[in-house]
């Protein structure tokens, strides 16, 4: 056991890093989802991480996944990323790893509204349990609606009717993908940018109670602030570890308490950040609404608390 | 990032595992919990028989009577010993887990000769002689006073308070005041005080539980020789950091994996009792597998990161690559001690609280239930070894740098 960070992993995230803060000015990006980035994380590998070095990927594993999505989280980078990455990885949709398609999803059955259904060039259905096989159809197939979404840069669609197979009729098998692994992948990979998107808060929180002063002193010196920010920390940190954990051991249960402690990480972290930003944090221009925003929609993407919890509880 | 086992670890485990088969049944019947002459008698037999199977310091220097073996080394035995349901470190706790490592971090060759082997091999017990009636947080407002006598001893007075198994223990860590006028924190130093000394009384407290676990101890004009000094005279507030990282960071990872057992048995208790049914309860336990699951996991990263060589991981980001987050190299657990502490204190009171719903009144309300006393002593985990509000203190000043409160 050594369960440091390598120093290609460190690189990696360094990399990754610069990549997004050059691409983005390290502010989220207001646009929506921006086809000429995405190319660029195609051609930097993001989506093709996984894939072998043969097929034209960079032949690296869910643990490199995990920091690079880490990185998006925390400049929560809009897009249907987890869907994209396993459609370029486990499903071989063409386009996808070099960033030309965008793939979005949607899994029958948990009433989550599709994301970026417009602007994606691909679906992935989810339906059923083990040994089913995902399937993929084109957007336009899908008989949905428009959201007003309670994420300024996430456009969502909510699916009319019909659910599941029935909603999109026109979906295609695709061979060798079992939906509970895409379903435990898409779960660590939504985690791992919540606990970015929670790292960040907390650095936006500390940030802000140094340099902001009440009663001639700064805010961060008044202990009830400290110990919001030292809470958000214990969250991000213990969420961390078991996320990166996950990666390593691409265990069901292990997922499941990664997605659970990085959702809570990234909404709780976002609810304190807006506190200590006080009437600062309740204005559109502040960031930290959209963190919060971000992190209400990705805990209810890939596996909720509720199902998180039911299932951590099955496995004891 | 490597979770799995290593050759030599899978090797490790495999030995271990086969030689608790052999060991454990061999144990005597575990003493009643009152008998503390008795409890500590069993759990210094167990550590004698670790010692000559060659388990006790696997993770202390080799100069210090240890084994040497990478830090990881400890916690699979830390795994393999709880499933094997093996004793728990008991009255070795302070001896092995932080009186020890931290005289093997900052001891002289002779006081390692001295104290460490005795503790490996389960002939000593030490106790932590820190709080006082008038410090408990605020630690460096101690005032047991220790004067140099001339002759090269100390004459130490004052009191103690809450300390763990006085009565039973030889050795006291003790933290005194050389130097009154200085600074506070410049001031102490850290000496290990012979409890059988004259002068040193030992007035047992009775718990919220019931039991006699911790003590007062007074010291009235004791000799303390300057050679049980560990540190430099007036450096003791340096050195007490450094019992203090590994009080809170591993002292105690292996209650973390007796907690994932814990947690086995109230879902099974539940689930033979019909409460599985009620979906709030069952939600409650499947949080709390999470929470153990990565509870477990930040132990392994603490120890990853403070047990290598290896430069800081700083990214600029708080967090574990964060400085103040682990001293690499040193062994010494970093501020991400604090978080751990933090957030396993709080884990352990709500895996007790939902024992109390698991049971029901007839159990919850019933004293000799196991569980009912382990809700009463999980109580004291927020208050012991810093409380929480220290920690969270310490999280936000020393980890993430907010100003000072004064
Ligand atoms: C079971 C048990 C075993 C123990 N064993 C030992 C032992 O073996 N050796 C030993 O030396 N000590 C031992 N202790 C003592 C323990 O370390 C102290 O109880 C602890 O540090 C708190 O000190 P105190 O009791 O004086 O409480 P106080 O310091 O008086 O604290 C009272 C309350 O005030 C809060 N508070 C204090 N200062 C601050 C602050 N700056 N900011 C916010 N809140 C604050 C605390 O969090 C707490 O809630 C033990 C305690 C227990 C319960």
């Amino acid at each position: 056991m050594d369960f440091r960070l390598t120093d290609d992993q460190l690189a990696l995230r360094r990399g990754t890093r610069e990549l997004l803060e050059g691409r983005t000015g390290g502010m989220p990006p207001r646009g929506g989802l921006d086809r000429a980035l995405w190319r660029a994380l195609g051609d930097a590998g993001l989506f093709a991480l996984a894939l072998p070095e043969a097929e034209g990927g960079v032949g690296l594993g869910l643990p490199e996944a995990v920091l690079v999505f880490e990185e998006a989280g925390r400049l929560l980078l809009p897009g249907p990323l987890a869907a994209s990455w396993l459609a370029a990885g486990r499903l071989g949709v063409p386009g996808a790893a070099d960033g030309t398609s965008v793939v979005t999803a949607l899994d029958a059955g948990d009433g989550v509204p599709v994301e970026h259904l417009a602007a994606a060039d691909r679906l992935l259905v989810l339906e059923g349990g083990a040994g089913a096989q995902a399937r993929l159809a084109r957007p336009e197939e899908l008989c949905a609606a428009p959201v007003r979404s309670v994420d300024p840069l996430t456009p969502l669609h909510r699916v009319s009717g019909r659910t599941g197979a029935a909603a999109v009729p026109g979906a295609a098998a695709v061979p060798g993908a079992d939906v509970a692994l895409l379903r435990r992948e898409g779960a660590l990979l939504t985690a791992a940018q919540q606990l970015g998107s929670a790292g960040r808060t907390v650095e936006l929180a500390v940030a802000h109670a140094r340099v902001r002063e009440q009663f001639g002193q700064p805010i961060g010196s008044f202990q009830a602030v400290k110990h919001l920010c030292a809470g958000m920390l214990e969250r991000v940190e213990t969420a961390r570890s078991v996320v990166y954990a996950a990666a390593l051991t691409e265990n069901e249960d292990e997922t499941a308490a990664a997605k659970l402690l990085a959702d809570e990480a990234a909404v709780r972290g976002a609810r304190d950040c807006i506190q200590v930003y006080g009437g600062l944090g309740f204005t559109w221009e502040a960031d930290v609404h959209l963190h919060l925003k971000r992190a209400w929609l990705r805990a209810e993407q890939w596996q909720n608390t509720v199902t998180c919890e039911e299932s951590l509880a099955a496995a004891i | 990032m490597e979770l799995g086992d290593t050759a030599e670890e899978a090797e490790f485990r495999h030995a271990l595992r086969a030689w608790l088969a052999g060991a454990l049944p061999a144990l005597p019947p575990a003493p009643d919990p009152e008998d503390w002459p008795a409890r500590r008698a069993y759990d210094m037999e167990w550590q004698r028989a670790l010692y000559d199977a060659g388990y006790a310091g696997l993770h202390w220097p080799r100069d210090a009577g240890g084994q040497g073996a990478p830090p990881g080394r400890h916690l699979i035995f830390l795994e393999e010993t709880e499933r094997a349901g093996a004793p728990y470190v008991g009255a070795g706790f302070v001896g092995l887990l932080h009186a020890g490592p931290t005289i093997a971090a900052e001891g002289t060759a002779a006081q390692r000769a001295r104290w460490l082997p005795p503790i490996l091999r389960g002939e000593e017990v030490w106790c932590q002689g820190f709080s006082e009636p008038d410090a408990g947080s605020d630690l460096a407002a101690l005032r047991t006073r220790a004067v140099p006598d001339g002759n090269g001893d100390y004459v130490v007075t004052g009191s103690k308070i809450w300390t763990s198994h006085a009565q039973v223990a030889d050795w006291c860590e003790l933290l005194v005041r050389t130097d009154p006028q200085a600074p506070r924190h410049r001031g102490i130093t850290w000496l290990a005080l012979p409890m059988d000394a004259p002068g040193v009384t030992v007035r047992p407290l009775r718990t919220l539980a019931g039991t006699e676990e911790f003590a007062e101890v007074f010291l009235d004009e004791v000799r303390v020789p300057a050679a049980n000094r560990v540190g430099a005279e007036d450096d003791g507030w340096r050195v007490t950091l450094v019992t203090l990282s590994f009080e809170r960071g591993t002292a105690f990872a292996g209650e973390v994996v007796a907690c994932r057992r814990l947690l086995r048995e109230l879902a099974a208790t539940a689930r033979s009792s019909g409460r599985w049914e009620d979906a709030v309860l069952r939600r409650r336990l499947g949080r709390l597998h999470a929470e153990f699951t990565a509870l477990w996991r930040l132990v392994q990263w603490n120890v990853s990161e403070a047990g290598h060589t290896g430069r800081q991981r700083c990214t600029g980001a708080p967090g574990p690559g964060a400085p103040g987050m682990g001293v690499p190299g040193t062994g010494v657990p970093g501020a991400g001690a604090s978080v751990f502490k933090l957030r396993y204190s709080h884990a352990r009171q709500e895996l007790y609280d939902a024992a109390a719903e698991v049971l029901g009144p007839d159990g919850a309300l019933d004293a000799a239930a196991d569980w009912t006393a382990g809700r009463l002593s999980s109580l004291a985990y927020t208050i012991a070894a810093g409380t929480s509000q220290i920690q969270r203190n310490i999280v936000a000043e020393r980890v993430l740098g907010l100003p000072k409160g004064r």
